[in-house]
């Protein structure tokens, strides 16, 4: 029994050896366990959140546009998706089938579908059709029961119930790009959209609103199990345009096929009631996505439709300077409205010949005369005494050559020129010559609609330095029912002119348009109480040579369209208590007389018939 | 007991053996089981379908097997150790030939009622096999590299057919349990040595015979964050749940990760994370404490043990045990690759439940037994 018993021995040996590697072993384990859950277990609890729990953005309701009377120019509307949640029906086949028969469903449509239900995990809603009409979803809805695992999803997208009337002015919302990009979850939803022209663009963030949230249990495939919290976001403020729609889509009617634009406003407040363009586009094209051909055909068109020409375009001004001009001798001293300049059709200074547009010229002229026929003699005269520093410093004055700050994207500053500029800019002496252009809005004076419209306002406003405005307020949602009156336009300060020459000048206008003389006799308006003054302008879009002086002008209408002189229009009304001041421009419409006046005629007479500042406006500037 | 060199001869009655029932043990092992049912029942959120009722099913009748296991004399089992291996072998080449094909590794004979896994089979089979062996070698002669041949064999054929199933971890298992054996009856320490500075140069030729995905395992083993939606998934999520288990768990049924199937086959092999996430640290050693104590008694009966074959029977067993409680907690705490072994007691499933309580039936043979003299010739009939 020897034998057995030292082997014994070796036995406990052995095994207390054993045990004790195993009881190593098992203290490994605790100790590991201890590591896990007690050292590291908030970075593992964190961690477990993570997975367990998903924040998902709710979006906003994006703010409305509305004009100063609550007309909805930018709302949200509902919109209808059908989806198919594949876990939820036996056949999806048979189910799309039966879906086709009531929205028929193209084979595109169906390969796209079975694709992405195969990408999928079941519970995942797959889109089929977006964009249904009330009729299809109606339908869906009637057949629901023959139709599992189809489900009616509901959305927003933005529609701009006007179209293309205020386009320009209130731009439009589209996808968001990847320059846009900038961190802020929501931007990285897929349905947010974000605005990206006019009014739109400029007031984004406060149209946005603010993303709620919705905090979402969701398994190891992502299958949300049940939401844990939720905060609503906040939808976007409104905002409330000094726009009349009515007037804007009246001017919009309008300018019909022109390629033109029709700044309306008033000439205290300076509230801008109308900013049309023309050629317009459909911004609701943009909201679900334009197509390809649309897009060509926008930025294929020569006449730009695009481009918001009010506050974009820049134009010669042409003889509707010419108030300016006069101005600057007036009140600089150089002259009195007495000055008297004998106009033969032409002005020779040196070796080169100005014309006047009368072939024939106009004879004795003073300054009434030449502002109500626009003489360009005596202009040139005037412009020549006068001196290009002192008339670019008053049409500064009138907000020509400067940015206005309206408040929408792309706004230009046109052009005055003064001698330093041309020094400066072009790097050689000002030409006596370019003063004589000037003095007739011509050579480098460049001016936008809306600079135009101011400085008819400010004519018409007794000389008060008047801003324009586009936005009325920007308010919570739904908070005031339209807009209110209760603001005070803020007091403009006066550009200090003489009375008696301001006086002068606005008669001399009343002239153009209300005696049988005046360039736009034609176009007057004959309404008692509502007549308005105003001064044409047409500035030519390339030189004329002396060949085809001589050879005889040309007919406008006979050039190219692209040739053809642009046609400018500025006017107030009613004259007798200026409320409301007007620019047309018309390009390469022609005359201004013949083309721009009747335009603003027309569009006058209708702003003084909806009287939209007498309506909500203060009365506080009404005079005897 | 009086003296070890005298043998109790006599037959025992069947009254004496159930006097002799080791009933600790017993109590220990259903408070195991009964940890697993509450977990099961957890993570069928809160049902005892479908997992909890028919695991419960299955330790009833594992019981049963083990009490009738540890009643049958340990002559017997000893008699026919080698028809039981071979009868595992026969079980494992079957598979090997034709088993139904089941995630990727041909493991289960389907009986219909149930699939078995002759891998599990054979683990207490070797046990058995290899005590005999034993049991049969003069101390001496257990010096002799000629008598180890044998039992190598005994311990190799098995591992090979394992390996190429494929199932690394029951062969790892078998592998170690044989070792455990080896080294308890005896054999000198320069040869396990041997055999593991041998193991260690054929790790790059044993590379070479892996599969793929069990390369990517233990690749993924040694930085799972390479890969996490990947391979190593589960090894993150399995550690990120119980992390966030904490100190006190989240509450029974309250367990997040396992319940929104961030982690995988939560009621089988990863079982463990589930516990530990819903019951915390407290909860996860107090597991840890049960199974000591199973392993404690282990190693007791063991000692009780006065014949050599149920001395290295009742180790076999035991490492075995120990074996599965190991890799699959340092699995599932990313101390060692994945492999599928299932935590013993706990893991739904059929086989491992089985093989485990008629291993703890051998074990209380063992004690019932451990003053039967049992002659070194099996065949021998002079008891």
């Amino acid at each position: 029994m020897y034998r057995d018993r030292s082997r014994y021995k070796m036995f406990t040996r052995r095994a207390l050896m054993l045990s004790g590697g195993q009881a190593v072993l098992l203290s490994a384990l605790a100790t590991r366990m201890y590591y896990l859950q007690v050292i590291e277990s908030a970075r593992y609890q964190v961690l477990a959140e993570e997975n367990r729990i998903n924040l998902r953005l709710l979006l906003p309701s994006r703010g409305r546009i509305v004009d100063r009377f609550g007309v909805e120019l930018a709302v949200n509307e509902k919109s209808y998706r059908v989806v198919i949640v594949s876990e939820q029906t036996k056949d999806v086949e048979e189910t799309l089938d039966k879906l086709g028969a009531i929205i028929s469903l193209s084979d595109y449509e169906r390969r796209r579908v079975r694709h992405e239900i195969k990408r999928r995990r079941g519970f995942f809603p797959i889109t089929v059709r977006e964009n249904l009409v009330w009729e299809e979803v109606a339908k869906i809805e009637v057949n629901a029961p023959d139709l599992p695992g189809v489900m009616i999803d509901v959305g927003q997208s933005r529609r701009y119930p006007h179209a293309a009337a205020a386009a320009h002015l209130l731009g439009y919302v589209a996808a968001v790009s990847e320059a846009e990009l900038t961190g802020e979850p929501l931007l990285a939803l897929p349905e947010f959209r974000v605005g990206k022209d006019g009014i739109e663009k400029v007031h984004d963030l406060r149209l946005r609103g603010k993303a709620g949230a919705s905090e979402v249990e969701v398994n190891a495939i992502g299958r949300a199990i049940r939401e844990l919290a939720r905060r609503e976001g906040q939808p976007g403020d409104e905002v409330v345009l000094s726009i009349d729609m009515a007037l804007q889509k009246f001017a919009y009617d309008r300018l019909g096929d022109e390629s033109a634009s029709v700044v309306v406003m008033d000439v205290h407040s300076g509230e801008v009631l109308a900013l049309v363009s023309t050629p317009s586009f459909d911004p609701n094209a943009f909201t679900k996505g334009i197509t390809t051909a649309y897009w060509r055909e926008l930025t294929a068109n020569l006449r730009a439709p695009l481009t918001n020409k009010a506050v974009t375009g820049q134009y010669a001004p042409g003889s509707a300077i010419k108030m300016v001009v006069a101005l600057a001798a007036l009140e600089g001293g150089i002259l009195t409205p007495d000055h008297k300049v004998f106009c033969k059709g032409y002005i020779q200074l040196g070796n080169a010949r100005f014309h006047c547009w009368k072939k024939h010229g106009h004879g004795h002229t003073d300054m009434y005369k030449g502002i109500q026929q626009s003489c360009d003699v005596f202009f040139y005269d005037v412009a020549r005494r006068t001196g290009v520093d002192r008339i670019a410093a008053m049409a500064e004055r009138f907000g020509l050559g400067q940015l206005l700050d309206i408040g929408l994207p792309g706004e230009r500053r046109g052009l005055i020129p003064t001698r330093d500029w041309k020094l400066a800019n072009k790097g050689v002496p000002w030409q006596l010559g370019e003063t004589l252009i000037a003095g007739i809005g011509q050579g480098f004076v460049l001016s936008t609609p809306l600079q135009l419209a101011v400085m008819a306002a400010r004519l018409a406003n007794g000389g008060r330095a008047v801003k324009p405005t586009l936005v009325r307020s920007v308010r919570r949602a739904g908070e005031g029912k339209t807009a209110d009156t209760g603001a005070e336009p803020p007091d403009f300060p006066e550009i200090k002119i003489g009375k008696a020459s301001l006086e002068f000048i606005t008669g001399a206008m009343n002239a153009v348009t209300n005696t049988p003389r005046g360039t736009a006799y034609r176009a007057r308006i004959k309404e008692p109480g509502m007549a308005m003054a105003g001064k044409t302008g047409t500035s030519q879009v390339r030189r004329i040579s002396m060949s085809e002086r001589q050879s005889g002008l040309i007919k406008n209408k006979q050039k190219p369209w692209i040739e053809r002189d642009h046609a400018v229009f500025v006017g107030f009304a009613p004259v007798h208590d200026p409320r409301y001041a007007v620019a047309v421009v018309v390009e390469h419409g022609g005359g201004g007389s013949k083309v721009a006046a009747p335009i603003a005629r027309d569009v006058l007479l209708e702003t003084q018939r909806r009287d939209p500042s007498g309506v909500s406006g203060p009365q506080r500037f009404a005079r005897g | 007991m009086s003296d070890p060199g005298e043998f109790f001869h006599a037959e025992m009655t069947l009254r004496q053996k159930l006097w002799q029932i080791n009933w600790g043990l017993v109590v220990i092992i259903c408070a195991t089981a009964v940890i697993g049912f509450a977990v099961l029942y957890s993570a069928a959120n809160g049902s005892i379908y479908p997992w909890a009722a028919r695991q419960m099913v299955r330790f009833s009748a594992g019981l049963a097997i083990m009490f009738t296991v540890a009643l049958i004399d340990t002559r017997v089992w000893l008699r026919y150790a080698y028809l039981i291996y071979l009868g595992a072998l026969a079980l494992l080449a079957y598979v090997d030939v034709f088993g139904a094909v089941g995630r990727g590794a041909q493991r289960w004979i389907d009986l219909g009622a149930f699939n078995l896994q002759p891998s599990e089979v054979m683990k207490v089979a070797l046990v058995l096999a290899l005590a005999r062996c034993f049991h049969a070698i003069r101390f001496e002669e257990i010096g002799r590299i000629r008598y180890l041949v044998w039992p190598l064999a005994l311990v190799a054929a098995p591992a090979a057919l394992v390996f190429r199933q494929p199932d690394l971890g029951t062969a790892t298992m078998l592998v170690l349990a044989g070792g455990a054996m080896f080294f308890m009856a005896g054999v000198r320490f320069w040869k396990f040595g041997a055999v593991i500075a041998g193991a260690l140069a054929m790790i790059p030729v044993a590379w070479h015979f892996l599969r793929d995905y069990q390369k990517q395992r233990i690749l993924t083993f040694f930085d799972p964050e390479s890969d996490p939606m990947g391979a190593g998934y589960h090894i993150i999520q399995s550690k990120i749940a119980l992390g966030s288990g904490g100190i006190f768990g989240k509450g029974f049924l309250q367990g997040t990760q396992s319940h929104l199937n961030f982690v995988p086959e939560k009621q089988t092999d990863f079982v463990f994370t589930l516990l530990a996430e819903e019951f915390g640290i407290i909860g996860g050693l107090f597991l840890l404490a049960l199974y000591l104590m199973l392993l404690i008694y282990g190693f007791a009966i063991a000692m009780r043990s006065r014949n050599q074959f149920g001395r290295l029977l009742a180790v076999g067993v035991t490492v075995t045990f120990f074996l599965y409680v190991f890799i699959n907690i340092a699995m599932v705490m990313g101390l060692l690759p994945v492999v599928g072994v299932p935590l013993p007691l706990v893991s739904y499933g059929g086989t491992s439940m089985l093989t485990l309580l008629f291993g703890f039936g051998l074990l209380m043979g063992v004690y019932i037994h451990r003053d039967i003299g049992v002659d070194r010739s099996a065949d021998a009939e002079t008891l």
